[in-house]
């Protein structure tokens, strides 16, 4: 692996070296390293291009990383990864896509992740989205995660794509059983004339179940952000999204909640902010010594931290 | 020394230009600094003018002898003027911790933000990597406030209300902060305060009014003054 591949895939996974437990690593469309454990399998798909992991019932505290890094340009590729959690398993999953773009031509990666996460199992998944290169070439991602939640089941998943990437679709669809959680915790910035779109589904089958669906976002420059969401209360259920917007300079912002309640005991609340940045807050910091530009930056940085 | 002179300051509301403050000529080089005077007589808007927040429609501001009108609130803050807001502003997303290293212009240790929490009666464990947010009291933003400005250790600091919110029982410790803040800085402390007990300990109260200073003094001069700013009914008058 050469320096730019190592920069992506510290910048999307932290990996400074080969990482301790189960993982798997693309680079440029090609299987860069793989490690199995006694309690995780990787196995490659034999009908389309990614991998089957299956984690088996009861592993306790073990990780799988799946970076994948592209710096070829014009790669375009789809990636099918299958996640199979067994009962009462409780694992952290990372995963993560960089994307460097030396030439004039466009990259794009589409991950498709599912989750099939089983009774009882607990699941942390992290994803990070990064782009670098100076070339022309547009660097597109489109990540969908599907994810199904059996009862008592919990996922929490993080993701965050902070720079680099021109446009990007992300699409969430979720399904929660009876006593299961979720919880999305979603950062995003863009700036030049990036764009970005998230659309979340999820549906909360299940009594007891909860979700939890928290989206920050700066959108700088002449950037653009569309944030749907969509949450569907089938039973005894608590549902919560919450989509909080700075925006700066000549950006764009829209936000589409949307709530469907199909049971008396569904509690379900949105809640959406877009705004500037408080003219009381840049005072505030300014008063303690910063510049206005510098104020900015610890204001947009605390926001998406 | 902080000196103002001839500082006025008109606003514009419905097309029509009110004025707030009207030659304002003050110098400050004491200990501690009271000023006083009925709600909307021009306190507030006077702090924010030295503070630099707002720009005086004629006068001049000197701190040193440097003339400081025209330079903006970064430069003012770097030349060692400090000011705690009347109503602290939340900040999602950064910490306590945070917070005050910035007002500390370094990054500070864990046992430096327990000496300042503690000053304002804040338990360090509970507080540092909160984050300054909707979930704090207006009390204990409060307090965050007047720690930040502890932690700036600035030649003049001024306070909008310190008070406010905060309970009883902290009240001796806040004067004790005033105090302690005094023998770090020997720098000069001015407090914008309706409380008595805060204008006890002043060396000198400046009275405003209608956007004038109505007097300068000590307790004794001013209070009989301020009780005569505006026409409170007979049955207080009798009480007071």
């Amino acid at each position: 692996m050469d320096a730019i591949q190592q920069n992506l895939l510290e910048q999307v996974a932290g990996l400074h070296e080969i990482p301790a437990g189960a993982y798997n690593i693309r680079a440029n469309g090609q299987m860069a390293g793989r490690n199995t454990t006694a309690n995780i399998d990787i196995i490659t798909k034999e009908d389309k291009s990614g991998i089957d992991i299956r984690i088996k019932a009861d592993t306790k505290a073990e990780s799988v990383h799946i970076p994948v890094v592209l710096s070829q340009s014009g790669l375009k590729e789809s990636v099918y990864n299958d996640f199979f959690v067994g009962e009462n398993a409780d694992v952290t999953i990372i995963a993560g896509c960089g994307i460097h773009n030396g030439g004039a031509s466009t990259s794009e990666h589409s991950g498709i992740h599912r989750f099939f996460v089983d009774r009882n199992a607990k699941v942390r998944y992290v994803e990070k989205h990064y782009g670098a290169g100076d070339g022309n070439g547009e660097r597109i991602m489109n990540p969908t995660t599907e994810i199904h939640l059996a009862e008592g089941a919990f996922l929490e998943m993080e993701t965050v794509q902070i720079k680099g990437i021109d446009s990007t679709r992300r699409v969430t669809n979720a399904e929660v059983a009876e006593g299961a959680s979720l919880v999305i915790r979603e950062k995003i910035m863009t700036h030049g004339n990036q764009y970005a779109e998230t659309d979340f589904t999820v549906e909360m089958n299940g009594d007891d179940s909860s979700v939890n669906l928290v989206s920050r976002s700066v959108a700088k420059e002449c950037s653009e952000q569309l944030f749907k969401s969509r949450i569907i209360g089938n039973g005894k259920c608590h549902g919560h999204s919450e989509c909080d917007a700075i925006i700066m300079d000549q950006a764009s912002v829209s936000a589409i909640p949307e709530l469907t309640a199909n049971n008396i005991d569904a509690n379900l609340i949105h809640e959406a902010a877009i705004g500037k940045i408080a003219g009381e807050q840049l005072m505030k910091l300014m008063t303690l010594g910063l510049t206005e530009k510098e104020a900015e930056e610890q204001i947009v940085n605390g926001f998406l931290k | 020394m902080l000196e103002l002179k001839g500082i006025c300051f008109s606003a514009e509301d419905e097309s029509r230009e009110v004025e707030i403050l009207n030659d304002i000529n003050l110098i400050i080089d004491d200990r501690f600094v009271a000023v006083t005077g009925p709600n909307g007589s021009g306190k507030s808007t006077l702090a924010k003018i030295i503070a630099g927040i707002l720009k005086p429609t004629a006068g001049q501001i000197l701190l040193d002898g440097v003339d400081i009108t025209n330079l903006s609130i970064t430069e003012r803050a770097n030349m060692g003027i400090s000011f705690a807001f009347q109503q602290p502003v939340r900040f999602k997303g950064i910490t306590v911790k945070e917070l005050l290293s910035i007002a500390a212009g370094k990054d500070t240790t864990i046992t430096e933000i327990c000496g300042m929490l503690s000053e304002v009666g804040l338990c360090a464990r509970d507080y540092v990597n909160r984050e300054v947010n909707a979930s704090l009291s207006g009390g204990e933003l409060k307090r965050i406030e007047i720690a930040m400005i502890m932690a700036r250790k600035t030649k003049v600091s001024i306070f909008d209300e310190p008070e406010a919110g905060i309970d009883l029982w902290s009240f001796q410790n806040l004067i004790r902060v005033f105090e302690k803040m005094h023998e770090e800085t020997k720098g000069s402390i001015l407090i914008i305060s309706h409380q008595e007990r805060i204008l006890n300990i002043a060396d000198r109260i400046i009275l405003l009014s209608d956007g004038q200073i109505k007097k300068v003094g000590s307790k004794e001069e001013v209070m009989p003054e301020l009780l005569g700013c505006g026409q409170p009914c007979k049955t207080l008058a009798d009480k007071l």
